[in-house]
């Protein structure tokens, strides 16, 4: 049986981490093992990666092997099914809140395109523009409009149109979904959501009852123009631990309502510039990488405002290396740098002081620009029609090949 | 083609605008104002021409005693901390018509203002009458917020007020403010139709520029009765259906396969790699440019496919 969390973050415990709130303790570094041991989620080891590799004969994703992505529920039933030959299908997400989006909004679809093309599976990605209407008090309109702005950037992340089906809940919610959405709705209970989600008196009617929409995707039913007569199709969802609640109780329904559990993966926060105690702010630009950053702006950013664990001194810093632990660039290296084997030299270097912070420094600029360069070009690419395409309700009959 | 004082007090008369001009000798700020104009009654007021780093104009217009922080400002904008300084003179000059001295909410009359945004204090409205320069440093005339208001409706502006001094806090879930007076800088082709302002209840200064042909039209609506909107324009233009090219793809991949290869075969390889340097190279290649023309084939995949899907759309069932 497992544990369903109830977690109240009134709590005056530690770290607070629900999807609409993420702090750490005493504005530390979020405690990733206790949030497993409470979320009830399991780690992902190495005998993971190594399976992983061996059924899709490829090197495994690189955020993968960096443990960025860490955690996860029955992902090793998902694999069991895989390879006895049945097929799963993907399901991630975005809330539209803003037309800006760095880095750390695009490692959730970086990593779901590596799975889509690893194991050649279909993939639906909903935009939430309803909820950030709700949470955000953005009108109508405007969310619908970010929930489209925001479609290219994704789309940009390569993902194929003849395996992608894109929606969003103000286009979609209605019909097969919608009576999904009411059977989830039925097992769950107020009290139950405000215990996990920590609604209070105060909060409109809306928030209550948006849960089950970003519970139901999990479902191959909710999209019959896709998946019918699957029923037994499996879910995966890669997201980032701070949605966890969602699932939890996606998962405690499911059996009720006669569906399979939605598999989770799970990855890290990714930090910001100013440091892991740091917030990553809309409105700080100087907090994160931005896809829109010009060469000039990410090596201004790097240079000035990332949170180095260089000692003061060069001579201290010869004598007793960085402090990798703080140290930014490291940290987004391990999320970028591709090549393992550079990765460990330059953590070797740098850790003994025999690299410098701005030799380190200089090679994240590297691998950043080209990063946000590929994807600029990429998103230039991306037209209305393309966007109107990928959400159109359409059938998908190539979506395993 | 500036606007003149003389055309600007003629048109308040036209608009039957009640206001009072006072001449003085030129002065170029507002203790020197005071001294000619400061025992009338009303209130002085402090005009500031701002810009941020992409390039987009403000005026600020305040009372005297209102505490401006541009840091603040700023950050309410949306713009960061330190997005805002003061503008070059020379803007002055080019984009308000106006010398050094006299910035004043009335230089929007001028075409090459259109995009400048006009940010008033809400303290005048608590006030008789306020000073303005009317576009010259040499007079003051003071009129009441209401007058200033209709001069603004009548040239197609709308007079939107702020608390100046106030310093909300501006995070995660408290999205800048004033966002929605960051001026969108989506580009105006001279043969289509340009602004058209809106004025709503709340008072939004709203433009919209359309364009049908080959750039995606941005149109900005005001968010009902939240100012919870911020417009990040977006710098690239974007292309016109693009058509899966064939021919480009290949001399895009071609380009690509052609300079790896150039830079793998250097007098340090062919010594280090001799009879083996093909094997070497081609593993190479394979090895670096597999995932990067993937993507590149992906795009041109999503290409045709849209292209295909758009058709569809219009497709005409045969007669039978």
């Amino acid at each position: 049986m497992e544990k369903v969390e109830d977690q109240n973050p009134q709590q005056e415990e530690d770290q607070v981490v629900n999807p609409w709130e993420v702090s750490a303790k005493d504005g530390g570094k979020i405690d990733y093992d206790k949030l497993i041991d409470k979320f009830g989620c399991q780690r992902l080891d190495q005998s993971f990666v190594d399976r992983v590799q061996r059924l899709t004969s490829r090197p495994p994703h690189v955020f993968l092997r960096r443990g960025v992505f860490f955690a996860h529920r029955d992902f090793n039933d998902i694999l069991d099914a895989y390879e006895r030959g049945q097929k799963f299908y993907l399901y991630t997400g975005r809330g539209p809140s803003s037309e800006a989006l760095h880095l750390g909004h695009l490692i959730p679809f970086m990593f779901t395109k590596y799975l889509q093309d690893a194991f050649k599976v279909p993939l639906v990605i909903q935009l939430t523009d309803d909820e950030k209407c709700m949470w955000k008090n953005l009108s109508v309109e405007e969310s619908q409009r970010l929930a489209r702005e925001n479609a290219k950037d994704i789309i940009a992340c390569g993902f194929d149109i003849s395996k992608t089906f894109i929606f969003s809940d103000f286009d979609y919610v209605g019909g097969a979904f919608y009576k999904n959405m009411v059977k989830v709705a039925k097992c769950v209970t107020y009290n139950k959501v405000v215990g996990i989600f920590g609604f209070t008196g105060e909060d409109h009617i809306g928030k209550v009852s948006f849960p089950p929409v970003q519970a139901v995707p999990s479902f191959p039913s909710s999209f019959p123009h896709l998946f019918s007569g699957k029923d037994d199709l499996r879910c995966l969802i890669p997201c980032a631990i701070d949605q966890d609640p969602y699932f939890r109780m996606t998962r405690d329904v499911a059996p009720r309502i006669g569906y399979h559990k939605p598999a989770l993966i799970e990855s890290l926060f990714f930090p910001a510039l100013q440091g892991e105690t740091g917030k990553m702010s809309a409105s700080d630009p100087n907090s994160a990488i931005y896809v829109t950053d010009s060469a000039k702006d990410i090596k201004y950013k790097v240079n000035k405002h990332a949170f180095t664990g260089g000692q003061e001194t060069i001579e201290k810093h010869r004598q007793y290396g960085a402090n990798l632990e703080v140290d930014i660039p490291i940290k987004y290296l391990n999320f970028f740098l591709e090549d393992d084997a550079e990765l460990e030299h330059i953590k070797k270097a740098y850790g003994a002081g025999r690299m410098l912070t701005g030799e380190v420094k200089k090679r994240l600029i590297e691998v950043l620009t080209e990063i946000v360069e590929r994807h600029r070009r990429a998103r230039a690419a991306v037209s209305d029609e393309m966007v109107d395409a990928f959400m159109a309700v359409r059938p998908l009959p190539n979506m395993f090949d | 083609m500036a606007f003149s004082k003389d055309q600007l007090l003629d048109r308040l008369k036209e608009l039957q605008i009640e206001f009072s001009q006072y001449e003085h000798p030129v002065v170029l700020t507002v203790e020197a104002q005071a001294k000619y104009v400061g025992n009338l009654g009303g209130a002085l007021s402090k005009n500031l021409f701002l810009k941020d780093k992409k390039h987009r104009y403000y005026v600020v217009s305040a009372l005297a005693d209102t505490k401006v922080d541009l840091k603040v400002l700023s950050q309410r904008l949306g713009l960061g901390k330190g997005g805002l300084r003061m503008a070059a003179e020379e803007a002055l000059v080019e984009i308000l018509k106006v010398p050094l001295g006299c910035v004043t909410p009335f230089a929007v009359v001028n075409e090459s203002a259109r995009h400048v945004s006009l940010l008033l204090d809400q303290g005048f409205k608590t006030q008789e009458y306020c000073f303005f320069h009317p576009l010259s440093n040499d007079m003051s005339i003071s009129l009441n917020a209401h007058g200033l208001d209709k001069f603004l409706k009548s040239i197609g502006r709308d007079p939107s007020y702020v608390d100046l001094e106030a310093n909300p806090p501006v995070g995660k879930d408290q999205p800048p403010d004033l966002a929605a007076f960051v001026p969108s800088d989506a580009p105006i082709l001279s043969d289509l139709p340009v602004k058209a302002p809106t004025q709503d209840s709340t008072g939004k200064h709203v433009s919209a520029a359309s364009n049908s042909a080959a750039v995606a039209a941005k149109a900005v609506k005001p968010s009902g009765n939240a100012q919870n909107v911020k417009e990040k324009p977006v710098n690239t233009v974007q292309p016109s259906i693009p058509a899966a090219d064939a021919g480009n793809f290949v001399e895009e991949l071609l380009d690509r396969a052609s300079a790896l290869l150039l830079s793998e075969i250097s007098e340090d390889s062919i010594k280090q790699h001799s009879g083996q340097l093909g094997a070497e190279v081609a593993n190479n290649i394979k090895k670096c440019l597999r995932e990067d023309l993937k993507n590149l084939a992906t795009i041109f995949k999503n290409t045709a496919y849209t292209e295909g899907f758009y058709a569809g759309t219009r497709y005409q069932p045969k007669r039978l």
